[in-house]
């Protein structure tokens, strides 16, 4: 496999890969990284990648393990100054504007969900992947993913509701 | 009509049990302007969900770079290999044959030139030896020299008394 090859066959999903990383790590710099991370280690198996069924689904179940071992790890290491950090100073830069705007909340209300919830919205609702998809990725059963999905929606939109309403965050 | 299907379709989608078409359904509902007052609130989460989309990734793929640092090694492998046989090979030329791996002639002209060099030596020894002769000659001259000044000394005295 040449490195065009490789290109054309990464190019569709490596936003998709970023995206769920930056889901998780919350940091764009971190999520960076493990976009970077993910596609280098997706090269150096190049000779194996005709044999995967399906690259794309592959790669994100790669990345979600991935992204939840650097959280792990993190928290093993009580580096979580650093996570806080960033987003402390994400705010002070950013209060203002996302106070006005709806959508910062959704963000918010996201980044407070469990990991599980938020990697299943990530996939359902802005990636639009189909349930069995989903399934095959995560290694879980569709029920369980409906229900997943479900409370996270409705968290969601409570956390919203009350938002909307009466203006508490 | 429209209103109570997409609030049917609400109900199935916070259920998860919408289709995907059904959730593209909703999300063009939720962009256009006319959004019922009272589902106000769903505005936001589908925006949000269709502006995530758009993010992307936008450095490069750092895949050339990875090529170029193998190649150095190797390169660095290469030199070192080139200069050990620098070290080597010399060594190994000289340092492990003996006289008899030559050929006789060869053999033949070793000794010959052998025995003509240690022929020179032995010359220039003789000659080392002459030059001791002629060491002890100069050694008899200076002996001379000295009497001669004897001479002298006797010769001024008696050009004073002759003076006098």
């Amino acid at each position: 496999m040449k490195q065009a090859d490789f290109v054309s066959l990464v190019m569709p999903f490596k936003d998709k890969v970023f995206r769920l990383a930056k889901r998780l790590l919350v940091s764009r710099e971190e999520a960076e990284d493990a976009t970077q991370e993910i596609l280098l280690k997706l090269w150096k198996n190049k000779q194996k990648i005709s044999e995967y069924k399906n690259v794309e689904a592959f790669s994100m179940t790669m990345t979600k393990n991935f992204c939840l071992d650097r959280l792990k790890s993190k928290q093993a290491q009580n580096l979580k100054i650093v996570h806080s950090n960033y987003t402390d100073n994400n705010s002070s830069l950013q209060k203002q504007v996302e106070a006005r705007d709806s959508m910062g909340w959704v963000s918010k209300i996201m980044e407070d969900l469990p990991e599980q919830q938020k990697i299943i919205v990530q996939l359902r609702d802005i990636e639009e992947y189909d349930f069995a998809e989903i399934s095959k990725m995560l290694d879980m059963n569709e029920t369980a993913i409906r229900v997943s999905l479900s409370r996270a929606r409705k968290t969601i939109r409570e956390k919203l509701t009350n938002t909307h309403r009466y203006g508490i965050k | 009509m429209v209103l109570n299907n997409i609030e049917a379709l609400i109900e199935k989608y916070n259920n998860a049990e919408t289709t995907l078409k059904e959730e593209a359904q909703l999300k063009t509902y939720f962009a256009s302007d006319n959004v019922e007052p009272h589902l106000e609130h769903y505005k936001p989460m589908f925006q949000y969900f269709s502006q995530s989309k758009q993010e992307q990734y936008t450095k490069d793929v750092p895949l050339n770079t990875k090529k170029k640092t193998r190649l150095y090694q190797w390169i660095s492998v290469a030199a070192v290999a080139v200069l050990m046989l620098g070290f080597f090979i010399p060594n190994w030329n000289s340092g492990s044959k003996t006289l008899a791996d030559y050929s006789p002639e060869e053999q033949q002209m070793y000794i010959e030139a052998k025995q003509a060099l240690a022929m020179l030596s032995n010359n220039f020894n003789d000659g080392a030896s002459s030059l001791n002769a002629l060491s002890l000659a100069s050694e008899n001259f200076n002996v001379g020299i000295e009497k001669t000044s004897h001479v002298k000394e006797f010769s001024k005295t008696t050009n004073r008394l002759l003076k006098n």
